[in-house]
């Protein structure tokens, strides 16, 4: 639990900067050297190098085996993680304001909704009474 | 009478390093909306979380320094978690401000430090209510302890997420 914070904080922290993030949708495309991920940023190749180490150090990305190249990859598990929190979050909250939709529209038509089955039941019960009454 | 019961669906957003905002619009009057959201009979009609989960407490004093209580409980492994607080204000139909403390119970998880604190707002525009509630950790470590809590209660990681992030950041 302590760790998942801990590496939630430097999920949190890598995603909080502009480049990093072009980075990181840069690689969702496919993996990329350092110089081709420098390409179009007006930065030096040291000062991506220094961004690519934050993103690695939260396992947003990771370093290919080619000595040569050491082409970066996108570490999809993590950047899940960090964002399944929040959509689940407003999942159980969604599927709470949909009972709630009914619950309110039960209240303002009350018979009209889901009451309407058992209220309509008990109606033309009592109209098949006053027919028959007839 | 055919129209649509949702408006839009819940935005969930996190406006500083230390809260979660939730916004949501119904189709009912302000006052009928307040109701839903204070009297127990009607919140535990609606509030049950996720599906399979029950809300067996659902205790509410709704006044100043009132408290409440609410728990729910996995119908298929009996697991259970609560929040409980006080209400710090009330104002009937349009605002209401608690404190809310994680109660882990057999789930587990939650947060360190001083509780969270719980404000919701209702404003009404022709028929259409829009409530806000955010939701203040107090810390940057605390709400990402309650990220983290949110993690593990659910943990199924989908990879269809990735592509929607990914289109936000990229967009």
């Amino acid at each position: 639990m302590d760790a998942t914070s801990h590496q939630l904080d430097a999920t949190f922290l890598a995603l909080a900067d502009p480049t990093r993030r072009a980075i990181l949708a840069r690689l969702a495309r496919g993996d990329a050297s350092v110089g081709e991920l420098a390409a179009p940023f007006t930065m030096s190749q040291p000062a991506i190098s220094k961004h690519l180490k934050i993103l690695e150090r939260a396992g947003l990305i990771s370093a290919g085996q080619d000595a040569q190249r050491r082409p970066r990859r996108i570490e999809g598990k993590r950047l899940a993680e960090a964002s399944a929190w929040l959509e689940q979050y407003r999942a159980v909250w969604e599927a709470n304001f949909q009972r709630l939709d009914r619950l309110l529209d039960e209240l303002q038509h009350p018979s009209s909704t889901s009451t309407r089955a058992r209220r309509t039941t008990k109606r033309s019960r009592a109209r098949g009474a006053r027919q028959k009454a007839r | 009478m055919n129209m649509p019961m949702t408006i839009d669906k819940a935005q969930v957003t996190q406006p500083s390093e230390r809260e979660v905002k939730v916004v949501r619009s119904f189709r009912a009057p302000r006052a009928l909306v307040y109701r839903a959201f204070t009297e127990p009979a009607l919140v535990r009609r609606w509030m049950l979380g996720p599906p399979g989960w029950s809300m067996p407490a659902c205790d509410m004093d709704v006044r100043v320094g009132g408290r409440y209580r609410w728990s729910w409980r996995n119908d298929t492994d009996g697991s259970e978690f609560g929040f409980s607080g006080a209400f710090r204000e009330v104002q009937p139909p349009s605002r209401i401000v608690h404190t809310e403390a994680y109660e882990p119970g057999t789930v587990g998880g939650g947060y360190p430090g001083q509780d969270a604190i719980v404000t919701t707002t209702f404003t009404e525009d022709a028929g259409v209510t829009t409530m806000e509630t955010t939701i203040d950790f107090g810390s940057k470590e605390a709400r990402d302890a309650a990220v983290a809590t949110g993690m593990t209660s659910g943990m199924e990681q989908s990879y269809q997420l990735l592509d929607r992030l990914i289109t936000e950041l990229s967009a």
